[in-house]
């Protein structure tokens, strides 16, 4: 998949934060020298262990938090408080409880443009519920909706004020793997049809493969950074059912994986070299393969998984 | 046997405790026939009442409890005087009373316990006042009251403020404080202006803890209302239990105590029915 080369839509620049010690010692820095780019069209998945600071990354990015050092700019502006254009989806849902379906999507759809009437706002907001399939629920409570129905709101939520970036905190995290799935492939033609910008923290390796056109991977924490970038070249359109067919589905599964097991930890020894590299190495599969597995997706020379392989799913502590 | 369901069960056994308490009530006011003591003088005994016919007591029996009940309900709202009112004309002396102490509490209450709510400064602030004012007993103000304002029923009517006024802070702020994070995020992400936010987001997300306030504010306000009006007089409910009692009408003041609680469970069950109102489910 090609984006285009155009000046980055979004840039982090040397991002780091600090915390103050419990102990009342030295501020511990969580991360730091957080460099990366995002273009316009892009879907980027951040993946890493617990306490790299993967969601602090993301509540600065949407303005909720803000870094120690560091700038952010998109759009050539610098982010510096929450904004419309960027659409945020709690791993909670943070649905309001006491308003029905319809209303959560109006009160987000009426913040983004207060001046339209009634009408047209519930007409915006219907067809946002429509895309994520709960038409006929939209007069629920959300206490009366299944968790991955809850999550669908969510993303009709954020959706429907057509921000310019879209930031997923660990999304699906709460969902069972069978929901979970429906989701992403509903999330996956949404964003194909809208040509999404998004950025997005996830756990689980195969959602990233299945997602993204990047994947940033954070070592770990404290003086966490992007360790490495690895491009997603699997083709478009994706097919759940047929994803792992592709010759590049098990390298890159396999360097995500050899990196949460083994290598994030090793970069972990970066914070007793503070100015060590901050630019992260990049993992592209197409250096890998040679051309003829290119050309023949149904050749088995790619590692085949044994048969009940665990599936990698990190889960937050 | 055919079972019970619960609410069978605890109907009958509610019906039991009444038949129970009608008939210790029976006999503890059965009249005490020949109840004159040996050793007092006949002719005394005669001069006070007693003697040769039965001593009946002030106390009534459950029948004639239900006769004045009766009577008192269908007629309330006569107007015989200042001393001579209907039931019905005391109690609105009285709920309007409260009324208005808890609404002026509920005016002062909640856009204050928003502040205090909203800000650790406010809170950290008037923190030492609220703990320090909260402990004293409404009818403390009392005299301060009638020193200052001068007019009895408008002390009556500060005296029922100032007691609303602590829960429905009190409670308002800590609902404020702890609305969720999350839907605050949400708010902030949609750039949501204060006002919006305050009335569309921490509002209803603050409603059922404020609402418990006031139905605790409620709650104490009419049991203050009671001694308030016997301090003050003239009017309302409590003024008509101290003026019965001078009149050493027992039945007349059991029958005041048997309304103030009919009121009071009114009063709590209308805000039983506004909290399932503002009520959600997380």
């Amino acid at each position: 998949m090609t984006t285009p080369v155009t000046h980055p839509f979004l840039q982090v620049e040397n991002l780091a934060r600090a915390y103050p010690s419990p102990s009342g010692g030295d501020a511990v820095t969580v991360f730091d020298h957080v460099n990366f780019r995002i273009h316009k069209g892009e879907f980027v998945c951040v993946t890493g262990h617990s306490g790299c600071g993967k969601s602090t990354i993301l509540n600065i990015l949407a303005g909720l938090d803000s870094a120690t050092t560091g700038n952010v700019f998109m759009d050539g502006r610098e982010v510096s408080g929450p904004s419309l254009d960027r659409g945020v989806i709690f791993q909670s849902h943070a649905l309001m409880p006491w308003l029905t379906v319809l209303q959560n999507v109006e009160f987000a759809v009426k913040s983004r443009w207060p001046n339209w009437n009634k009408h047209k706002v519930r007409e915006h907001a219907m067809r946002y519920i429509e895309l994520v399939g709960l038409k006929g629920a939209e007069h629920k409570k959300p206490s009366q909706l299944s968790g991955g129905m809850k999550q669908r709101v969510g993303i009709a939520r954020a959706f429907s004020i057509e921000p310019k970036m879209l930031l997923m905190d660990e999304p699906f995290g709460a969902l069972d793997a069978l929901t979970r799935g429906v989701i992403q492939d509903e999330l996956l033609k949404i964003c194909a049809e809208t040509q999404q910008t998004v950025f997005m923290i996830t756990h689980d390796v195969d959602e990233a493969i299945l997602l993204s056109d990047k994947i940033m991977l954070m070592s770990n924490g404290p003086h966490a950074r992007i360790a490495e970038i690895v491009n997603n070249t699997l083709p478009r359109p994706r097919e759940r059912s047929a994803i792992h067919k592709q010759p590049h589905y098990y390298p890159i599964r396999n360097h995500l994986v050899d990196f949460l097991v083994s290598r994030s930890k090793q970069f972990g020894a970066l914070r007793d070299a503070p100015d060590a590299p901050s630019s992260p190495t990049v993992f592209d599969p197409d250096d890998l393969l040679e051309p003829f597995e290119l050309t023949q997706p149904e050749s088995v020379v790619v590692p085949v998984p044994p048969i009940g392989k665990p599936h990698i799913h990190l889960v937050n502590a | 046997m055919k079972k019970l369901t619960l609410s069978q069960k605890a109907g009958l056994l509610s019906v039991g405790l009444l038949a129970v308490i009608l008939l210790v009530w029976q006999l503890a006011t059965l009249p005490e026939a020949k109840g004159v003591a040996a050793d007092v003088d006949p002719e005394y005994a005669a001069l006070m009442g007693g003697g040769t016919s039965t001593a009946a007591s002030s106390f009534p029996t459950p029948a004639a409890m239900a006769q004045t009940v009766w009577d008192k309900l269908s007629d309330p709202f006569y107007d015989n005087g200042p001393n001579d009112k209907g039931i019905g004309i005391q109690l609105a002396y009285s709920l309007a009373r409260v009324l208005g102490g808890f609404v002026l509490a509920a005016v002062v209450a909640i856009p204050l316990g928003f502040a205090i709510g909203n800000s650790r400064v406010f809170y950290q602030a008037l923190n030492p006042y609220v703990q320090l004012l909260k402990p004293i007993s409404p009818l403390a103000w009392m005299p301060l009251a009638l020193y200052t304002i001068k007019d009895a029923s408008a002390s009556a009517i500060f005296v029922i403020f100032i007691c609303s006024l602590w829960p429905m802070l009190i409670n308002t702020a800590h609902g404020v404080a702890n609305v969720r994070k999350d839907w605050l995020d949400v708010s902030r992400t949609l750039e949501v202006n204060p006002l919006r936010k305050a009335f569309r987001v921490i509002l209803p997300a603050a409603a059922p803890t404020i609402l418990t306030g006031m139905r605790i504010s409620m709650g104490i306000a009419w049991l203050v209302i009671v001694a308030a009006e016997m301090l003050v007089g003239g009017t309302g409910i409590g003024y008509f239990v101290w003026n019965e009692w001078n009149n050493l009408s027992i039945t007349n003041v059991l029958f005041a105590i048997f309304m103030i609680g009919v009121v009071g469970m009114a009063l709590d069950s209308l805000f039983g029915v506004l909290s399932k109102r503002v009520a959600y489910q997380e």
